[in-house]
């Protein structure tokens, strides 16, 4: 336990040391550290932000559906509307078209009626000489009666 | 020695003497051969053993953190990185604490002190026995394995930071305003006569606080280190009293060595952050 020259090499050590220390060992150590606490707050600041975002986007979202579902339902009105339009033009077309084949039916049976009136009309005449001929017991020229049968057939 | 070392009072001596170099008393240079030749040696011989311990684990702390320097990474960091940056960490956050100047020596300089004196007080956990007992296989008689336990090496240290305290006042201070620092308080008054008269009060408690830092510093470190390596031997002196006592001399082992893993760690802060405070004194303007 004596005091002697250990004590001016522990000093010069000690100087020694930190120098070395200082130079070539905390340097970089604390520079990492700082980094690396630099990463991780840049790290949380992104996350925050992402978060951030994220919010925005489903607020955008939920705006986007709203809207479309509006235009889906204003569409959905347009379409019923007008397939109702569609189906009273429809309902006019085919009563138009129904009176027309009504009309025409009925022209035709005109027709039919005054042809076979025409033709009932020629046997009632045929009828009519052969029920005279027989009347008469004689046989009726048809030239020679032939105004007479007209007259007749004008009749009916 | 032989005989020296059968009685207790032989032990203890033995292991309290340091591997000396220096002059001996027939002119020669070589090893001292006991204690009292160690003692007549003076200043201009070198405890051998402290030194190279010192170094020795100096180096290994400098080594092993620049081991880590050399490949760190701001990325994933690896199981020693960790370690390392866990005690950066813990160091820089001691200085931020208690050091509110901008130097950037400050940092180095507590790791250096933390690091430097835990691993010296550490070989105090190493049975007391065990290196002497090799060393002396090679002839190598005295050995003193904790270099704390050294007043030299304590002093030394403490002697580097009272410079330092003393270089950053005058640097930060001025000449002037260090001195005028040390004599013109506590004490002072309006008159400039019985402000005279106060000067040399003030510079007798001023500089005996000064003094102090250093001699408390390196006395505190000192005194438990050799205290807990005091009881490290006597404990070790019970095992050749018998099984009883050898047993529980086993107990009082065990018990004081998980004891002193506190004691060291916490004399290592202590040095550390009584340095920080000093340095921090040293920069700071007192007006």
């Amino acid at each position: 336990m004596n005091i002697n020259a250990t004590l001016i090499g522990q000093f010069i050590a000690f100087f020694v040391f930190v120098w070395f220390v200082m130079k070539y060992v905390w340097p970089p150590l604390i520079h990492v550290l700082n980094e690396r606490k630099k990463t991780i707050a840049d790290g949380l600041a992104a996350a925050e932000r992402g978060k951030n975002q994220q919010v925005l986007a489903e607020q955008h979202a939920a705006e986007v559906i709203h809207e479309a579902k509006g235009r889906a339902a204003e569409i959905l009105a347009r379409a019923e509307k007008r397939a109702s339009e569609i189906v009273e033009e429809a309902k006019d077309a085919a009563r138009t078209e129904g009176d027309r084949i009504k009309a025409a039916a009925n022209a035709e049976i005109q027709q039919e009626v005054s042809r076979a009136r025409e033709q009932l009309r020629g046997q009632v005449v045929s009828l009519a000489v052969v029920g005279a001929g027989k009347v008469l017991k004689r046989e009726l020229d048809a030239k020679t009666h032939d105004d007479l049968l007209q007259d007749l057939v004008a009749q009916l | 020695m032989a005989s020296e070392e059968l009685t207790s009072t032989g032990y203890i001596q033995h292991h309290l003497t340091n591997l000396t170099y220096g002059q001996l008393p027939d002119g020669q240079w070589g090893f001292a051969h006991s204690a009292a030749e160690a003692k007549a040696m003076g200043f201009w011989a070198i405890n051998v053993d402290s030194m190279a311990w010192s170094i020795v684990l100096g180096l290994f702390f400098f080594l092993l953190f620049r081991s880590v320097a050399k490949k760190v990474t701001a990325g994933v960091p690896g199981g020693m990185q960790n370690f390392v940056e866990w005690i950066i960490e813990f160091i820089d956050t001691s200085v931020r604490g208690s050091f509110s100047g901008n130097n950037p020596l400050i940092g180095p300089l507590a790791l250096t002190v933390f690091m430097w004196i835990w691993l010296m007080n550490f070989m105090d956990l190493i049975a007391v026995d065990l290196l002497p007992q090799i060393f002396a296989l090679f002839g190598v008689h005295f050995m003193k394995v904790v270099p704390t336990t050294d007043p030299n090496i304590t002093f030394g240290m403490s002697i580097a930071v009272f410079w330092l305290i003393l270089y950053y006042s005058v640097k930060n201070k001025g000449v002037g305003g260090f001195v005028g620092e040390l004599s013109l308080m506590p004490f002072q008054a309006r008159n400039k006569v019985v402000q005279g008269l106060f000067i040399p009060v003030n510079l007798l408690l001023e500089g005996v606080s000064l003094i102090a830092k250093p001699v408390s510093l390196a006395l505190r470190l000192f005194g438990n280190m050799y205290a807990g390596e005091m009881i490290f031997i006597l404990i070790a002196i019970m095992y050749s009293a018998g099984w009883a006592l050898g047993a529980f001399a086993g107990v009082l082992q065990l018990g004081w060595a998980i004891f002193h893993i506190l004691i060291i760690t916490l004399q290592a802060f202590i040095f550390m952050t009584l340095t920080i405070v000093y340095m921090d004194m040293a920069h700071q303007e007192h007006h």
